[in-house]
């Protein structure tokens, strides 16, 4: 993809953000990712499709370093960042939202974002200050609280909080982090109906930031057609399918291997369909 | 003030407030309030174990880790004073070497510890402190021509700190004013001072993202923070403060042995003063250690004056019988784990 096209069509002059060349795990036998190569570029939100057990999450493992690949490579700004531990590829701009919820649950919903902050701030190991004195830090976290609607519960610990709330803050630890890119994993799973258009928004406004480069795994198609530039189809651990979301949409391989799953929705493209975890 | 001094952790609940003004106000005064060398010998031990004990709380409350080499750390401390003092005669000059290698020696085996087996599960952590914790008690038992082995060191310390330096011919609240007086006072200046040291960590950043780690080290991860580094951070700290308070007993008691400092018991009894005193407060490092030490000092003299008491009534005497002191203990343990599950600070805390 990094290959200059000179004969074609809008040339993507620019060299992708995050890459991932043949990137392969396996877990014995069993190959979880099966050489994927791909290329994002800034500025584009990206959905990953597939059916359960199709790999996305393993993807997205293998790209935030919680999983090391078998074989192949993840390129981020064309420097290879395969070896590197899961925090080194977050100082480097690789920023993840789990699918389950996953933060620090005693602490409070301030605690929770302010510690983001703090670790983007390099300020972790400074021992002998006053957390409580960094008022830049508490500050900043009050703000993304603010974005996300969360600042009354601010002093709540996260244990406390209904689902909805968790799944907000999430994507608040997300715009605290900043990153360059950005993997949300089913950011609205589990979530009623009318919450969902508030996590959507946010996502929207991340992405209206031209900087950034989002992958999203999602199973609501309505979702996806509201946000995504380009849809991915992952399907036994192989890509099978890249492009345009209409164009993916309509094409043989996901009828069969993605949608044909789930039988209700006649994907017609500006059909209502309704969420559904 | 206050404030400042405690780095912006209040106690958050007024019987507890009270509970610690009073430990504080009494080992603060303890020569004068408690003369006598037993009750002042009592005094000295709850200021260091309240050291000892904070600094695992560091360790198992803020960060989540289980160590078994805490006794190691602590006997470091008070061998690498017993050592020097002994080698180099009573003076200043010895102890300050003594408490600087002791530190050095513990840091370093706490970082080596750290790096080689923090990246592995928790469960195989404790058992590899276990396993050198073991080990180093062995191996000092053994290397008796330097150790004393299982007799020890006895040494002594600057004239200045002992009973036969008189500072003032007079008498305050009828107490002398001797040396005695005066290393009490370096063990609880010294203990003040390491307190709230550890205070001030675990309200700091660095603090604050070790109980990230507890809570979550995963997503700590996740967010950019090394979490290997911060573990062994947080080991390696701890392991310097416990062979503080080793070197503060080493000076206290005048003597080390593998029984006052490197000892399993010591080990359960540091546990369970945590616990007792709550987990991840700090201040349960206070109340556990005063309670414990207290429990260990005067259960039996307090039992034998029940047998007196009770003599006249059948059975009751047997049971109190101060030999019977360990079983008391263990009640009071079993009672107070059950009653108090997060410790008694978390007990006071959550009565408002």
């Amino acid at each position: 993809m990094t290959r200059e096209d000179p004969a074609g069509q809008a040339p993507p002059v620019e060299p992708p953000v995050l890459e991932t060349r043949d990137l392969t795990i396996r877990f014995g036998g069993h190959v979880a990712v099966d050489h994927v190569s791909c290329a994002f570029q800034r500025g584009t939100l990206t959905a990953i499709v597939g059916p359960n057990g199709a790999g996305k999450t393993t993807y997205f493992n293998l790209i935030s370093g919680q999983l090391k690949a078998s074989a192949g490579e993840v390129r981020l700004n064309g420097e290879t960042i395969t070896r590197l531990s899961v925090a080194e590829r977050c100082t480097r701009g690789i920023g993840r939202a789990f699918q389950l919820t996953n933060l620090f649950p005693s602490l409070t919903v301030r605690e929770n974002v302010r510690l983001v902050v703090q670790a983007r701030a390099n300020r972790g190991f400074d021992l002998f200050s006053r957390a409580d004195s960094h008022v830049e830090l508490t500050e900043r976290a009050d703000h993304v609280l603010s974005e996300v609607n969360l600042l009354q519960k601010r002093e709540l610990a996260v244990s406390a909080l209904p689902h909805g709330d968790q799944r907000k803050l999430e994507v608040a630890l997300m715009i605290a982090l900043g990153p360059q890119v950005l993997m949300f994993d089913e950011p609205t799973a589990g979530m009623s109906v009318d919450e969902v258009p508030v996590i959507l928004d946010l996502i929207r406004d991340l992405k209206r930031d031209r900087d950034r480069t989002i992958l999203l795994v999602e199973h609501k198609m309505d979702v996806i057609r509201s946000l995504a530039d380009r849809i991915i189809v992952l399907h036994n651990g192989e890509l099978v399918a890249d492009g345009d979301p209409g164009e993916v949409m309509r094409s043989a391989i996901v009828q069969e291997a993605y949608l044909g799953k789930a039988p209700e929705p006649a994907p017609k493209p500006g059909a209502e369909e309704t969420a559904h975890g | 003030m206050i404030d400042r001094l405690l780095s912006g952790d209040r106690p958050n609940s007024r019987p507890l407030a009270l509970v610690l003004i009073v430990i504080a106000l009494a080992l603060a005064f303890a020569p004068f309030l408690f003369p006598g060398t037993k009750s002042l010998d009592t005094a000295a031990r709850i200021c260091i174990f309240i050291v000892l004990v904070a600094s695992y709380d560091l360790l198992l409350g803020y960060t989540g880790i289980v160590s078994f080499a805490h006794t190691m750390f602590f006997g470091i401390g008070a061998y690498g004073v017993a050592l020097s003092l002994s080698a180099l005669g009573a003076s200043f000059t010895a102890i300050l070497v003594g408490v600087l290698g002791g530190t050095a020696v513990a840091g370093a085996l706490a970082l080596a510890i750290g790096l080689f087996s923090l990246r592995v599960k928790a469960i195989f952590f404790a058992m590899v402190t276990l396993a050198v914790a073991s080990a180093f008690a062995v191996l000092v038992s053994q290397l008796s021509t330097i150790t004393g082995g299982e007799d020890g060191l006895t040494y002594r310390i600057p004239r200045v700190l002992t009973p036969a330096f008189k500072l003032l011919d007079m008498r305050i609240l009828d107490v002398r004013i001797d040396g005695r007086l005066l290393a009490y006072y370096l063990v609880f200046v010294s203990a003040l001072v390491l307190f709230l040291g550890l205070l001030r960590i675990v309200n700091s950043p660095f603090g604050r993202t070790l109980k990230a780690v507890r809570d979550n080290a995963f997503r700590a991860e996740a967010i950019g923070y090394r979490v290997i580094w911060y573990r062994t951070a947080a080991t390696v700290l701890s392991a310097c403060v416990a062979a503080l308070a080793g070197a503060l007993l080493a000076i206290w008691i005048r003597y080390t042995g593998p029984a006052t400092t490197l000892s399993m018991e010591i080990m359960i009894d540091i546990l369970l003063m945590v616990v007792i005193g709550g987990m991840g407060t700090m201040y349960g490092a206070m109340i556990g250690a005063t309670l414990f030490i207290l429990a260990q000092t005067y259960l039996q003299s307090l039992m034998g004056a029940a047998e007196h008491a009770t003599g006249m009534l059948p059975l009751i005497p047997d049971l109190v019988a101060p030999e019977r002191w360990l079983m008391w203990l263990g009640v009071l343990f079993i009672v107070s784990v059950y009653f108090f599950p997060d410790g008694v600070v978390g007990r006071l805390r959550s009565r408002g």
